[in-house]
C-alpha cells in the first residue's frame, strides 16, 4: 500500500476512538440526568463528580483525537 | 485548488523581540507576550473588586463569586484544614480560566495579532500539574513521614492482597500528573485544531463556488456551535484542575 493512503487510513481509524468516548460523555450526563431526577434534592452535591466523569471521558476521547493528528501531521 | 490546511501552524513559537540564536534565554516570544496579557487582564479584574465596600457591586460580587465557589470546592474536599491550600487552587483555576477563555476571543477581528494559545503548550499545563504534585508529596510526606505510604493501601484489604493493590494503587499515583496536566493541554490542542480544520474549509468551500457554497455554511453552522461547546470545555477544563488538585491534597492531607 502507499504509504500516504495508508498514514490517512490510519487517522481515519484513530478517529473511530473519538465517536466511543462520545458514548461515555453521553452516558455520564445520562445517567447523572437519571438519578437526578430520581432524587432531585441531592442533585446539587454531586456535581463536582458530574464534571470528573465528564473530563475523564472526555480526555480518552481527546487522545484519540491528537493521535490521529500525530498520524497526519508528524512526519 | 485550495492549498494543505496547516492546524498546526498556530502553535509556533515566534521570538517577537530578540532571536533563538546562541541559546538566548531572555527572548520575549508571541507565548510570552500572550501570558503577560492574561496577567494584565487577570490583576484587573481582580484589583476592581477588591474595594471592600460594604455593600458591594456588581464587580465585587463578581469577584468574591468567583473567590467563594472555589473556598466551597477546596471546603468540601479537603475539609477544614482546607484554607490553607486555597491560595494554589485558586490561582491555577483562575490562571486556566483566563488563558482558556482568552484564546478564543476574536482579537484578529480588530487587530492584526490573533490570541495565542498558552495552555496549549503541555510545558504550561505540565508544569501546573508538578507544582500541584510538589505541594502532595510535601504535604504528604512532612504531615505523615513513611506512613504516607498507607495511602497505597486501602482500609480492609486481605493481607494476600497487598502486594498486588501496592502495585496498582502506586501505578494509578504516578500517572496521576501526567493526566493531570495533560487534560487541559488536550483539551485546548484538539479544540483549536478543530477550528482551524473547519474555519479553512468555509474559506475552501466559498472558493470552489457551486455546491461548495452548501458545504461552507453547514461548516459555518457547524463551527459556530463547536465554539460555544470549546467556551463550556475552556471552563470545565479549569475546574476540573481545580477540584482535581483539592481531591489529591485531600488524600495526602488526610490519608484515608
Amino acid at each position: 500500500m502507499d504509504p500516504a493512503s495508508a498514514k490517512v487510513i490510519g487517522a481515519g481509524l484513530a478517529a473511530i476512538g473519538v465517536g466511543a468516548a462520545s458514548i461515555g460523555v453521553g452516558f455520564v450526563f445520562g445517567s447523572f440526568l437519571q438519578s437526578a431526577l430520581r432524587n432531585p434534592a441531592a442533585a446539587d452535591g454531586q456535581q463536582g463528580r458530574l464534571f470528573i466523569g465528564f473530563a475523564a471521558a472526555e480526555l480518552l476521547g481527546l487522545m484519540a483525537f491528537a493521535i490521529a493528528m500525530i498520524i497526519l501531521y508528524a512526519s | 485548488m485550495a492549498g494543505k490546511i496547516d492546524p498546526m501552524e498556530q502553535f509556533v513559537i515566534e521570538p517577537v523581540a530578540g532571536t533563538f540564536h546562541g541559546h538566548n534565554p531572555f527572548v520575549l516570544t508571541n507565548s510570552g507576550i500572550w501570558t503577560l496579557i492574561i496577567l494584565g487582564t487577570i490583576w484587573f479584574f481582580m484589583l476592581g473588586g477588591m474595594k471592600r465596600q460594604l455593600v458591594p457591586g456588581r464587580w465585587q460580587v463578581a469577584v468574591e463569586g468567583l473567590i467563594g465557589f472555589i473556598e466551597d470546592t477546596v471546603d468540601a474536599s479537603i475539609g477544614p484544614e482546607g484554607r490553607k491550600y486555597l491560595p494554589w487552587v485558586f490561582t491555577s483555576f483562575v490562571f486556566l480560566l483566563f488563558a482558556n477563555l482568552m484564546a478564543y476571543m476574536p482579537t484578529g477581528l480588530v487587530s492584526a495579532a490573533h490570541p495565542y494559545t498558552v495552555t496549549a503548550q503541555f510545558t504550561i499545563t505540565g508544569v501546573m500539574s508538578i507544582i500541584s504534585f510538589a505541594i502532595v508529596l510535601i504535604v504528604g510526606f512532612s504531615r505523615h513521614g513513611l506512613h504516607f505510604f498507607s495511602l497505597f493501601v486501602p482500609h480492609g484489604t486481605p493481607k494476600v492482597m497487598v502486594p498486588l493493590i501496592f502495585l496498582v494503587e502506586l501505578i494509578s499515583f504516578a500517572v496521576r500528573p501526567f493526566s493531570l496536566g495533560l487534560r487541559p493541554f488536550i483539551a485546548m490542542f484538539a479544540g483549536h485544531i478543530l477550528l482551524d480544520v473547519f474555519g479553512a474549509f468555509v474559506i475552501q468551500g466559498l472558493q470552489a463556488g457551486g455546491g461548495g457554497i452548501a458545504i461552507s455554511i453547514l461548516c459555518f453552522l457547524f463551527l459556530a456551535f463547536i465554539n460555544a461547546l470549546e467556551l463550556l470545555v475552556a471552563a470545565i477544563q479549569a475546574y476540573v484542575f481545580a477540584i482535581l488538585t483539592s481531591l489529591y491534597i485531600n488524600d495526602a492531607v488526610n490519608l484515608h
